[in-house]
């Protein structure tokens, strides 16, 4: 990375983007390929808060379902999650102005929930976790039908519903009564009717239930186009933390009706950075892998065992990133060998990880309270 | 989708495709009140099956076309033979027709609320501005005024029927504007006794059963009673039991005050103390059933 000119186009086309956002990084990694692929427009604005709750609890007669919560979320795709039970969906409901929080407050989009509640919900799409559908309308007449009821003129509410179909992905099925769709067309369609009148916060409840890897797949990158392309700000819940890693910008956590966390995905998944390379070999050099790997503990870096056991492993090198210099290390040293360099790639931590950490050290907690 | 894609266009056509991306809306957003309009027409066509599926729309064009026949019928016969009046009152239309105004009522009030519970739709609504008694009043609404246009078309039939056998203008004029309060006063009731039954279950079957009990075992009973009373000659109770049925509510309020005949056993129909405590107890009844249907939403929610 001693080309300063290209990172002072990629940062000044990513107005408002945070460095550490994870489209840095990918663009970054286009580039050392050669690749110049777009960058994902990013439609975000600085310093503005979306979501902000100030010691939220909610009590029911026999439970606390949430516990002083405070929480701020800004622009982007933030994930929420928790395990069932965990306070999710109250939390949903008081942020929607649909139930009283027992104390503190909470503001979507600057708007108290407490007294604004119908003004917030005109600006805010809500997509259940369950069926909602009703079986025997079409799509188009289902969503035109709940565009209205968001306030949408009926020109307009038609309008809108074509677009936004043909947004998700429903094309000419969108004529036929809904009863006959696959569950990842209807989850589609629930989709729609949260985004068809132009919210500028969606709510999406666990929107990948029921769905095969291509419909999760396909319904994750669409959350993603939601902000990227459509520039809506997106709060997704989902107890699959595999998921909100590769879609979330930010992602909280809660358990037991208590913040357990809230940062950026990533500094869930880069407090450290596994780089896994993959060189040719050439002649002067039979074994590319075993060279490189010799020259790199030369220059100080560190070399992970990433065979796993697994075969075809010993090809890939797995190394520790120290930051922006490993990167051009690896490079001078591969030009240098005059080898290929196949792939060169981050490995992420999962968030699973980080979890699993939490995990460990909160029952260590409680084993000394005991 | 970000990308364009144009279709090679053939030589001479200017036709392309352009996927132009996601446009923002910047229109106008009309708010509660015009969400609540809307609720109430998609639920006023729905009620005849206008935009829904064309087995939804038989049921109540039958019921439609069976309460406008007989009126109908009168007219034509009143027309040929010359008639100085027809054969029956504007009020005492709905009375005669009830079965179809009950069968009416039980298919349509499950279809507008049952619906809306068993798919889960209800979140939907309240996830947007309206509220729970946006919801309840523009339903409410829109089955009191579905039943109004079953039970005042055939009236109007009668009364254009009337006009045109050139019957006493005045007459009819009144007799006309009479049956229209009293079959409003009936459609407010049996939408509300509709709701509120068809709102606690989400199955449809059930919700039809349970009105159609409610509707025809309340009128047998009261009526049985209302023999029994007039055999045994206690005529002073015969009114104070057809309070308890939906029907003779209406029959009572409508003999006491709207110039009906009543239907009752002996044509006894309640005096004008007991007419009072008839309206009193049919606003109560329609109040009621509004409130309940609110209790029942706040309850729904998301």
């Amino acid at each position: 990375m001693d080309n300063p000119a290209l990172w002072i186009t990629l940062r000044s086309s990513q107005v408002g983007v945070s460095p550490k956002d994870p489209y840095i990084w990918s663009v970054r990694r286009r580039q050392l390929f050669g690749l110049t692929t777009g960058v994902a427009q990013v439609t975000t604005f600085l310093n503005v808060t979306v979501i902000a709750t100030e010691s939220l609890s909610k009590r029911f007669p026999r439970v606390t379902a949430l516990d002083r919560l405070s929480v701020d979320v800004g622009p982007g795709v933030t994930g929420l999650v928790g395990a069932n039970g965990a306070g999710k969906s109250t939390l949903i409901k008081i942020l929607l102005g649909l139930s009283p929080a027992t104390e503190g407050r909470a503001e979507v989009l600057g708007l108290d929930v407490a007294t604004k509640g119908a003004a917030i919900r005109e600006r805010v799409g809500y997509m259940p976790e369950h069926d909602c559908l009703p079986p025997d309308v079409s799509a188009t007449e289902f969503v035109v039908h709940m565009a209205r009821m968001s306030g949408l003129p009926p020109a307009a509410a038609r309008e809108r519903t074509a677009d936004t179909l043909r947004h998700v992905g429903l094309y000419e099925e969108r004529y036929r009564p809904i009863g006959g769709y696959s569950t990842g067309m209807k989850q589609r369609v629930k989709l729609a009717q949260a985004l068809v009148h132009d919210p500028q916060l969606v709510f999406l409840d666990e929107p990948t239930n029921g769905l095969d890897p291509v419909g999760r797949d396909e319904m994750l990158g669409l959350i993603r186009r939601i902000h990227t392309d459509f520039g809506i700000s997106v709060l997704v819940t989902s107890h699959l933390l595999g998921e909100l890693e590769r879609t979330c910008d930010h992602v909280v956590v809660v358990d037991g009706g208590k913040l357990l966390r809230s940062s950026s995905t990533t500094d869930f998944t880069q407090t450290t950075t596994t780089l896994a390379i993959e060189v040719t070999d050439s002649d002067t050099h039979p074994d590319g892998t075993r060279v490189v790997r010799d020259a790199l503990h030369a220059r100080g870096v560190e070399v992970l065992d990433g065979s796993n056991g697994l075969p075809g492993a010993g090809h890939i090198l797995l190394l520790t990133a120290q930051g922006e210099e490993t990167y051009d290390v690896v490079r001078d040293i591969v030009a240098d060998l005059g080898l290929g360099l196949v792939r060169m790639e981050q490995r992420r931590h999962h968030i699973s990880e980080v979890f699993t950490a939490e995990d460990e050290k909160r029952k260590e907690v409680v084993g000394h309270g005991n | 989708m970000a990308i364009e894609h144009p279709v090679a266009p053939a030589p001479g056509d200017q036709t392309r495709i352009h996927n132009i991306g996601y446009r923002n809306y910047d229109g106008p957003r009309l708010g509660r009140s015009y969400a609540t309009r809307s609720l109430y027409s998609q639920s006023l066509r729905g009620s005849y099956g206008l935009g829904r599926s064309v087995k939804s729309k038989v049921l109540p064009m039958l019921l439609f076309v069976v309460m406008c026949v007989p009126a109908a019928i009168m007219v034509a016969v009143a027309v040929a033979t010359k008639a100085k009046d027809l054969p029956v009152d504007y009020t005492r239309y709905a009375i005669i027709m009830q079965a179809v105004i009950s069968l009416y009522v039980a298919s349509q009030a499950p279809q507008s609320v049952s619906r809306d519970l068993r798919f889960k739709t209800v979140p939907l609504y309240f996830s947007r501005p309206i509220e729970t008694a946006d919801y309840v009043r523009a339903k409410y609404a829109a089955l009191a005024s579905a039943m109004f246009i079953l039970t005042a078309a055939p009236l109007l039939v009668l009364y254009v029927g009337a006009l045109l056998a050139k019957l006493d203008f005045a007459d009819q004029t009144e007799g006309f504007a009479q049956g229209l309060v009293s079959v409003a006063l009936l459609s407010l009731l049996f939408a509300g006794i509709g709701l509120v039954i068809a709102s606690i279950t989400p199955r449809r079957g059930f919700g039809i059963a349970a009105v159609i009990a409610v509707l025809t075992i309340s009128y047998g009973a009261v009526s049985t009673l209302q023999a029994i009373a007039d055999a045994q000659d206690s005529s002073g109770s015969i009114a104070w039991i057809g309070l308890f049925s939906p029907v003779t509510l209406i029959d009572g309020v409508q003999s006491a005050f709207l110039g009906a005949e009543s239907a009752f056993p002996g044509a006894v129909g309640p005096s004008n103390g007991e007419g009072a405590v008839y309206v009193l107890v049919l606003l109560g009844l329609i109040a009621a059933c509004y409130g309940l249907l609110m209790r029942r939403y706040r309850k729904v929610g998301l």
